[in-house]
């Protein structure tokens, strides 16, 4: 399977402190990676450098075989982003987003691809409503339409359905399950929330203090840290001095 | 009344202010730049009070180009500071775009937000004062200019200014234009200010425009000099404005406020 995500030795320094200590991981297509680590370990900060927000201090970030820091246009045009911290303009509708993201994004089928992803993500009847007076489920099916409507081939999500209530993280789970299958694309998901990790990734990385401690197929990781889930493992790891591996 | 509550939300306040500097500034300049401005304006009148023959036309017609300054630059600073209070400053920075595509669309919005609230200001003059800005016939095509680019360039400074220190430094982009004020010479002419100040206001664009917008009110000439020179310090300070802004773009991905800015 071909990388769409290549990160080789990745390091960020803000001033005397390494958020990321030379990383180095792979996502291959129609990949799920997971990116777990306890709060500051670092993981915000790579998704940050792979989004082009953050300059790497040292190390090199491809997309789909091209270099971030010499294609950046052309990388965030294939790139997207969820996540529950930043938001869509509140006073625009759902619909006046959709149609302002797609004209950043030089989608050429504009009406077929907001009718797409309304059918999908069941927004249709929230397209002429406020985005600001949607429910944070709502919101988030919309954020996950906006992420969408580029047709990435790379999905970053950082905790997609942190605040969610079961019915609708459900759904949303289940929607990116399908839509991976689908569109073959590479998803690196940064979650809390083990169960998803567990249903969700083909494999994951742990990271903790800027680098990464363990990594694997969760299955394998239960099994090596002899546990019975992988939040036990998860709270080893985070928990642990240091005794990596 | 619980005196332990009241210093509890007076500490809330407090912290705030002394962990931002852009707010200390703000607290120390408001009061000291209304006083020059206003000082400047009431000693010109007391010592000048033939100087202007068609008082109320003239100080109209700066106050109209001083707005239309106003507008334009505290318009851009609105456009930026709008998708930070929405936090959709991330979304907007990991969109293709490229820093040329951004500025160019918000000071063509810009343009178009001043535009719709100086035409209303134009049309009142002429029924209410008997005053119309028109008198300053075809260099005033040339003066709108000049303030449009200033406007603007003051707009890229502030705006590299969030860019780089985040939104503490929000505070600033509201009160550029006060703090430029006494030195345009908006309302009197510039050897009213003291020696240094004018030193100062020779190297802006705004005095010459304002003086410009005088000489052909009072005096019914051109000085093409001041045109001159107000696009050449224009040219200047925009080329200034470009570049800082591309620098703090640059610096804002190496300290991580742009992936801080929307949360």
């Amino acid at each position: 399977m071909k990388n769409l995500i290549e990160v080789k030795n990745i390091r960020k320094n803000y001033g005397k402190k390494e958020a990321v200590k030379g990383i180095t991981f792979n996502v291959e297509e129609d990949e799920i990676l997971g990116l777990l680590g306890p709060n500051g370990s670092g993981k915000t900060t790579t998704i940050g450098m792979l989004l082009g927000l953050l300059k790497p201090t040292s190390g090199k970030i491809f997309i789909n075989n091209l270099k971030l820091e010499e294609n950046r246009i052309e990388i965030l045009e294939m790139i997207n982003f969820i996540s529950p911290y930043i938001e869509l303009p509140k006073k625009l509708t759902v619909k006046q987003n959709l149609y302002v993201y797609s004209k950043l994004y030089k989608v050429q089928n504009i009406k077929e691809r907001i009718d797409y992803l309304s059918e999908k993500l069941r927004i249709g009847e929230l397209l002429n409503i406020i985005t600001g007076e949607l429910s944070s489920g709502q919101k988030n099916r919309v954020s996950l339409a906006k992420a969408l409507v580029n047709e990435p081939k790379v999905l970053l999500l950082d905790e997609p359905t942190a605040s969610l209530d079961p019915e609708v993280g459900d759904f949303v789970r289940t929607f990116l399950e399908e839509y991976k299958k689908e569109k073959k694309i590479s998803i690196l998901l940064a979650s809390h929330n083990m169960n998803e990790v567990t249903r969700l990734c083909k494999s994951v990385l742990m990271m903790k203090n800027g680098e990464i401690i363990d990594q694997g197929k969760p299955e394998d990781l239960i099994t090596k840290h002899g546990r019975t889930n992988l939040e036990e493992v998860f709270l080893k790891l985070s928990r642990s001095k240091n005794e990596f591996n | 009344m619980s005196l332990t509550r009241i210093y509890g939300l007076f500490l809330r306040h407090f912290y705030l202010i002394t962990r931002s500097f852009p707010r200390i500034l703000d607290l120390v300049y408001w009061p000291s730049i209304q006083i020059t401005l206003w000082g400047f304006i009431s000693n010109f009148f007391a010592t000048h009070t033939t100087y202007y023959n068609n008082a109320v036309g003239v100080i109209l017609t700066c106050a109209i180009l001083y707005d239309f300054l106003f507008r334009t630059s505290i318009g851009f600073n609105m456009l930026f500071l709008e998708e930070i209070w929405s936090r959709n400053f991330t979304n907007l920075f990991i969109a293709p775009m490229r820093i040329g595509e951004i500025l160019t669309s918000l000071v063509i919005t810009a343009l178009i937000r001043s535009l719709i609230g100086l035409v209303p200001a134009i049309l009142l003059t002429s029924p209410l004062f008997g005053i119309s800005i028109l008198d300053l016939g075809i260099f005033l095509f040339f003066l709108f200019l000049s303030l449009y680019i200033f406007g603007i360039t003051l707009g890229i400074l502030v705006s590299s200014g969030l860019l780089r220190f985040g939104p503490s430094f929000e505070n600033i982009a509201w009160s550029t234009m006060f703090l430029l004020a006494p030195f345009g010479c908006i309302y009197y002419p510039i050897e009213t200010l003291p020696e240094i100040f004018q030193k100062i206001a020779y190297v802006l664009p705004l005095v010459y425009i304002f003086e410009e917008a005088r000489n052909i009110l009072i005096n019914q000439t051109v000085n093409i000099n001041n045109v001159y020179y107000a696009f050449m310090w224009n040219a200047f300070y925009f080329s200034l404005s470009i570049g800082l802004f591309y620098y703090s773009f640059n610096a804002a991905k190496n300290k991580g406020t742009l992936i801080n800015m929307g949360e």
